[in-house]
């Protein structure tokens, strides 16, 4: 197989009998830093929460690492093991610190021995700068500094691929830059990320390829510098214009 | 006469303070099986509840059901009928307990309704978010139950869990009317003795308030224990 990470095909996906994602095919490959940008409801969401089965897919081809996702024989738990995911509302576990919050998985999940997955832990807060708050809890930090223990209790897990849902549509601007930052030094170190984001500097700094999503389907897709500042598409123009107050003819 | 051996025939009724002072011994003793039966009555309520709220949050749709109907049958019928139906009614068919059992019985089938409620609403306030979390980790059911959701969802419950050991302490005196001698049942029998009604029945509702004002504080103090620091909505 190729160095694809995520290989997303014809993939149908949605709620109840309300179909969200109309045929969505995606490539991730390794190292690959992917935007998905897109008006709400267009189905960004629903669309990296199906590719872990958070949300379950209706049909279509996931394949992550190669293994099939949506194979019945397939465990899941195994597949989420390898992908980090990180919420718009952060979702670590109030009731524990910040050391738990990250050590609970690694021991729950990866077998991994307390001390070890402690050091473990303290090396991935370090990336982030949230070392000297690893005995607080959740609530008594900002939200920044709440999605930067969300990221490193995902990166703690050594994932192939980061999934990243609107990571900082919840923050003031100023807490906003502390997380792109964080994120910006973790796209240099190699790591595959699929990123929902409205942010435009950031992703024309990390991204490889802009994919611009509309009612359930991609509509448009290419190099940052091309979708973002001559879309060929009248909704992607349209989006932009109001985002970024920008024109275009 | 036993009730000599307490001082209370002959007792100085003339100052109803002093009275009521020289009952509280007495009613003491009352007081224990009170306790004896309200707090078997919650233990043994708390473990069918847990059996109950796990068939309706993890059972297929027979086992919830028959949850539901339990925990409906409970709530809206009296406790009182239920009581005179246990002690009184069972026998007819056989099933003939002591009124002390039939009272912890029906106590505890009552409560385990009531608890059950607790817990099933305090494990639904947890934000399905926590749920997705915790699954996008790989954690598998059992663990996100064990680590994630019930630490969260038991402390949601401490208050009411206390509430409803309170309400079992004032229900236990409905104990009295099938016999079993506990705090209203001593305090009746110093109202024959005595003719004091108004000095007595203050009396037993004194104890009975200084034993539920004391479960309230340590519901405070459980609650305090396991307060999530910076989660300052739960000081109230």
């Amino acid at each position: 197989m190729s160095e694809d990470v995520l290989l997303v095909k014809d993939l149908y996906a949605g709620y109840g009998n309300q179909e969200v994602i109309r045929g969505v095919s995606l490539k991730v490959s390794k190292g690959e830093k992917v935007v998905i940008m897109g008006p709400s409801g267009s189905g960004k969401s629903t669309l990296l929460k199906s590719i872990v089965r958070l949300v379950e897919p209706w049909k279509g081809l996931i394949y992550i690492n190669s293994i099939n996702v949506l194979d019945p024989r397939t465990d899941i738990r195994k597949v989420r093991q390898m992908v980090g995911f990180v919420f718009q509302s952060y979702n670590l576990f109030p009731h524990m610190t910040v050391l738990r919050n990250i050590t609970l998985p690694l021991e729950t999940v990866k077998k991994m021995p307390k001390e070890e997955a402690i050091q473990k832990a303290i090396k991935v807060l370090r990336l982030v700068g949230m070392e000297e708050f690893k005995d607080r809890y959740p609530l008594q930090l900002s939200g920044g500094q709440q999605q930067r223990v969300a990221i490193a209790r995902a990166l703690a897990m050594d994932p192939v691929l980061l999934l990243l849902d609107e990571p900082t549509s919840a923050l003031d601007p100023e807490l906003k830059e502390e997380v792109l930052d964080v994120l910006r030094d973790i796209a240099k170190r190699g790591i595959s990320m699929l990123i929902v984001t409205h942010e435009l500097d950031f992703a024309e700094d990390v991204a490889d390829r802009i994919v611009f999503m509309d009612d359930g389907r991609i509509i448009e897709e290419g190099p940052p510098h091309r979708v973002l500042y001559n879309p060929r598409i009248d909704r992607t123009k349209k989006f932009l214009r109001a985002i970024a107050r920008r024109v275009f003819r | 006469m036993a009730w000599n051996k307490l001082g209370v025939i002959g007792m100085d009724t003339t100052n109803p303070l002093f009275f009521i002072m020289n009952l509280i011994p007495y009613l003491a003793e009352g007081l224990l099986m009170t306790l004896q039966i309200s707090v078997l009555s919650f233990f043994f309520g708390l473990c069918l509840a847990t059996l109950l709220t796990l068939m309706r949050v993890f059972g297929n749709l027979p086992l919830r059901t028959i949850s539901r109907a339990y925990i409906e049958a409970f709530r809206g019928t009296p406790v009182l009928v239920q009581l005179l139906l246990i002690y009184f009614g069972l026998p007819s068919i056989g099933i003939k307990f002591d009124p002390v059992t039939a009272a912890i019985i029906t106590l505890s089938l009552n409560s385990a309704a009531y608890q059950a409620e607790i817990l099933r609403s305090s494990i639904k306030a947890i934000p399905e978010t926590q749920y997705l979390s915790a699954e996008s980790l790989g954690m598998s059911t059992f663990q996100i139950y064990r680590y994630v959701i019930l630490p969260q969802a038991l402390r949601t419950a401490v208050p009411a869990l206390v509430n409803e050991m309170v309400a079992l302490v004032k229900e236990s005196s409905l104990a009295s009317v099938i016999g079993v001698v506990e705090l209203t049942r001593r305090g009746e029998y110093m109202v024959a003795y005595t003719f004091r009604a108004l000095e007595v029945y203050i009396a037993v509702a004194l104890v009975y308030l200084v034993v539920c004002l004391a479960l309230s504080q340590l519901s405070k103090v459980i609650e305090a224990k396991f307060r999530i620091p910076g989660y300052e909505r739960g000081r109230a």
